[in-house]
């Protein structure tokens, strides 16, 4: 590591935000509580369509300790949970979620009436007396069946979306081959360890509104709140505590975020709301399930000439907040890292009577990587290429860098991958997973009779999206640093990673950096920790405010000094002559307190004119997104009794421009593996042909535990720096997930002898022996 | 039904005198009438281990266990493991090793780490993985977990 103790980025620093974590001291939004407190339980429906003919709560308003029971009649005046300021999509607003269901249900889980009371068990009590008659509608549950009605005369065919560049005709007219595939990926969500929850508290003194719990996108989130309360910007404010894993899921506003803030205006109290397992997995944003009919155009040589696809994006039963991004994300990035001349996808964003869907961890990402990875597989296997191979004669070239795909719809951005040396990475990623060793290994293995596989996953993520972020940074009398940002954490290292860049440009230990986040009523701007912009784009603002506070710092201390700037250095939050840190020198405190508000502090002129200490604000603009790029690796052994997949290795190789806390990255990256793991083998919310949900409790969604966690091989490389930003970096939230589904499949088509074998996501082992008894039929007489 | 009970909860060493219901969890009165927020609840339904507290010196699902059941016991919870200022081996730890990133389940992992490693200090990896595997993490993907607890197994026994 490095020497210089005050180099700070890419160092495995231990994280600030462990003590308080390890120690029980830390604030999860279940931990908060309020003197006055009321408690929500949310009364859900148990169909998953229907009309709603009466909602009996006269009993519940009787009960013990029960304030106030609500329907959507008790809220007219609220409109459904609103689509965030940048995803105005005007066609699909008619599919936003009520607050409280009207008129229909439209999922099992679908929040019909709310019990407020004062305390939680009551109020549990009491929303079980709660009788909701409905009458049952058709039930759609898949988005392959034809659409039916979404309310009286609105189909639940949302919206059908077009992405497309080059002579798609043209491309399968003069193809050597053309191959289709039929592929899906199964339903799964973050579920992170802590399940929602939220406070609402309005504080009539200062007629101030503040919502207290997970916030991925504060900023937004309160922008929405502005609108769908009606209320001034300056007297919403949203507060984050400790959020137990975001994935994408958590801090989204939901209905129940806006119940609790109505009530604790209206019912004039605190109203604190924590979700049970059950719920979270009724009603959480679920996500991944697309069927998609795909088919690729190659010539001779196994060159792919266009890309063809058919998708259908089951949605469930409302539009979220995020609008139809995840489809629009699969769309854009289908093609990977790969030349594709032509290209066209076709979207039937589809409602289905299912919990509604909106992102989760690599959204759109993780579908478009497994369908366009099987697609390579398919080429290898058709024209009998190895798949490394087939894969670097399509990638894009280093030198072909920076690499635009424009798309013809003129409301979708083009796509300008910034950097990047994708075969330098498959090169590497091969040679240390020793890959070729590997296949001769495998190939013994399998004459043995076992079956044994290896696949890829190749990929390009994509984080960073502009446009604008901010960062102040203040240093007080002590030489402390406080930087605040706009930023979120959902518990990925956001403070670490901060105070690391903090730390390295202006010269501090980062351990003596404070960072603030997911507070409204501290910063008025923000673009929070969604899509991975964190780290790049918080980063980079925070870079910009450091340096200026060095500056700020240096100047002040040449005067103190009387030494010329240029000669001067912070070390450890000392000002140091460069040439001789023995000579004299100044703190940053003693540099903050001459710069004190009120003091006469030196080059900051009349302290009259209200001084600003030692602090500056700093912002980070770019209209670009950054995209980093990953392989991963796969081997599997299939038992063929029971069809389980045993994981023997995984590789995820990734370039993420600059690490800054190596260690950290690891862990993202390995976590997200195992996350990925358990979408491609164990997890699926399944439901029966009624809408019922089956997977409902932690014993039917199966989260890996330990003994599904294979250890997990983690190449990081820093071959492509982003030129977009001044420290190059990129992001590492979704690596580690991107492609697992894809290797996955790509491993057990291997080990059964059928490349093209696999179809669909997840691969249970009900699945799998399928799979082995197609493979049996198809060639007779193998064991 | 809803009649109430005067019990004694001994967590860490202090002892509540309390009136609670029957059916009050125990995880909800460490967290509620106690203010132990530490210990977390995951799941409420026996699976995921994150409201993992030590009563009676073993370690135990607090969201199974009803807080009547525990009169008179001696509970430890994440917020009694540090001695003063100075961390558990288990928590340095886990802090050295990246053991944590949300660290919603940690309490609940420390916990049943050092409830098994005080009852058993030389158990055997296998026998140690299969325990750890009882309870749930989604973020760090188990590996760092191991690390650390292997590693603070390993102090644990030199002292
Ligand atoms: S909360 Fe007790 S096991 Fe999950
Ligand atoms: S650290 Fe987040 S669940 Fe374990």
């Amino acid at each position: 590591m490095a020497a210089d103790k005050t180099a700070y980025l890419g160092r495995s620093v231990e994280r600030l935000e462990d003590p308080p974590l390890v120690t029980g001291a830390a604030r999860f939004v279940a931990d908060i509580s309020f003197p006055g407190q009321l408690h929500m339980r949310v009364v859900r429906s148990s169909y998953a369509h229907g009309e709603i003919i009466s909602i009996d709560t006269s009993e519940a308003r009787l009960m013990p300790g029960v304030v106030a029971v609500w329907t959507a009649e008790d809220i007219a005046d609220i409109g459904p949970v609103d689509f965030r300021a940048d995803r105005a999509a005007e066609g699909l607003k008619p599919y936003r979620q009520p607050v409280l269901a009207k008129g229909r249900v439209r999922y099992v889980g679908d929040p019909v009436a709310a019990v407020f009371a004062e305390d939680p068990y009551l109020a549990e009590d009491a929303a079980e007396s709660v009788v909701i008659e409905v009458e049952e509608l058709p039930v759609i549950v898949s988005a392959d069946d034809p659409p039916g009605e979404f309310a009286a005369g609105r189909g639940t065919e949302a919206a059908v979306m077009h992405h497309s560049y080059g002579d798609i005709d043209a491309a399968f007219a003069n193809a050597e081959r053309v191959i289709a595939l039929d592929l899906r990926t199964g339903r799964h969500s973050g579920v992170p360890m802590e399940t929602r929850g939220a406070i609402g508290r309005y504080d009539a003194a200062k007629d101030m509104l503040e919502l207290h719990g997970a916030a991925k996108v504060p900023h937004r989130n309160q922008e929405t709140l502005v609108r769908m309360l009606g209320r001034d910007p300056s007297r919403v404010h949203v507060h984050e505590c400790h959020v137990g894993g975001g994935f994408g899921v958590r801090g989204e506003l939901y209905p129940e975020d806006i119940l609790v803030l109505v009530a604790a205006m209206r019912l004039g109290r605190p109203v604190k709301w924590i979700e049970d397992r059950q719920e979270h997995l009724m009603c959480a944003n679920q996500g991944r399930e697309q069927h998609h009919l795909a088919r690729v155009a190659v010539d001779a040589e196994g060159r792919i000439l266009g890309i063809d696809d058919e998708f259908f994006h089951d949605q469930g039963g409302y539009v979220r907040t995020h609008g139809s991004n995840v489809a629009n994300r699969t769309m854009c990035t289908i093609t990977g890292p790969y030349r594709v001349p032509a290209f066209r996808a076709v979207c039937h964003f589809r409602l289905t009577n299912k919990t509604p869907c909106a992102t989760y961890r690599a959204p759109g990402r993780y579908e478009s990587t497994f369908v366009r990875e099987r697609l390579m597989d398919a080429i290898a296997t058709e024209l009998g290429i190895d798949p490394i191979e087939v894969r670097k004669r399509n990638l894009i070239a280093a030198d072909e860098m920076p690499y635009t795909i424009a798309f013809d719809e003129p409301h979708v951005s083009d796509m300008v991958l910034d950097s990047g040396d994708y075969a330098g990475l498959l090169d590497k990623a091969a040679a240390a997973f020793g890959w070729e060793a590997l296949r001769v290994e495998l190939d013994r293995r399998r004459a043995d009779g076992e079956l044994v596989g290896a696949g890829i996953g190749m990929f390009v993520e994509e984080g960073g999206r502009g446009p604008t972020d901010g960062a102040r940074i203040a240093v007080d009398a002590n030489g402390d640093v406080e930087v605040i940002t706009g930023g979120a954490s959902l518990g990925q290292g956001f403070e670490t990673t901060m105070a690391q860049i903090c730390a390295e440009a202006l010269g501090v230990d980062y351990r003596r950096v404070r960072v603030i986040h997911g507070h409204t009523d501290l910063i008025p701007y923000g673009i929070g920790a969604h899509a991975t912009r964190a780290t790049v784009m918080t980063g980079s603002a925070v870079n910009v405010a450091a340096l200026m506070v060095r500056e700020i710092a240096i100047d002040a201390a040449a005067e103190m000094l009387q030494t010329p700037a240029d000669e001067l250095d912070i070390n450890d939050g000392t000002v140091v002559r460069r040439d001789g840190p023995t000579g004299p020198s100044v703190t940053l405190g003693e540099i903050a307190r001459r710069l004190a508000p009120g003091a006469a502090g030196p080059g900051q002129g009349d302290p009259g004119q209200g001084n600003p200490g030692l602090a500056a604000e700093g912002f980070f603009t770019t209209k670009d997104t950054v995209f980093p790029y990953g392989v991963h690796l796969a081997v599997v052994r299939i038992d063929r009794g029971t069809g389980q997949v045993a994981v023997e290795r995984f590789m995820v190789a990734y370039d993420v421009g600059r690490a800054v806390n190596p260690m950290m990255i690891e862990g993202q990256l390995v976590g997200g593996c195992i996350q990925g793991l358990g979408g491609a083998l164990y997890e699926e919310f399944v439901y029966d042909e009624e809408g019922q949900p089956m997977a409902v409790t932690l014993a039917d969604y199966l989260v890996p535990s330990l003994r599904e966690a294979p250890d997990i091989e983690v190449l990081i490389t820093e071959d492509a720096p982003s030129p977009l930003n001044p420290l190059g970096l990129k992001s590492a939230g979704e690596g580690g997930i991107n492609g697992v589904g894809a290797a996955i499949a790509g491993a057990i088509g291997d080990a059964i002898g059928d490349p093209g074998a696999v179809r669909r996501l997840p691969l249970t082992p009900g699945r799998v022996r399928d799979l082995l008894r197609q493979a049996d039929a198809a060639s007779p007489g193998t064991p | 039904m809803n009649g109430k009970h005067d019990i004694t909860l001994t967590i860490n060493g202090q002892a509540y005198a309390i009136r609670v219901e029957a059916r009050r969890t125990l995880a909800d009165v460490i967290r509620e009438e106690c203010g132990q927020t530490g210990t977390h609840l995951g799941c409420e339904h026996g699976v995921c281990g994150t409201c993992t507290v030590i009563v009676d010196g073993a370690p135990v699902r607090s969201c199974l266990m009803f807080a009547v059941q525990c009169d008179g016991a001696k509970i430890r919870t994440v917020e009694g493991l540090a001695d003063g200022e100075e961390p558990h081996p288990l928590q340095r730890a886990f802090m050295e090793h990246h053991a944590l990133q949300c660290g919603f389940c940690t309490p609940g992992f420390l916990m049943l780490a050092v409830g098994v490693l005080e009852r058993e200090p030389d158990i055997g990896d296998e026998d140690l993985l299969d325990i750890l595997s009882s309870n749930l993490c989604r973020c760090t993907g188990y590996a760092n977990i191991v690390k650390a607890v292997r590693a603070a197994a390993a102090q644990m026994r030199r002292r």
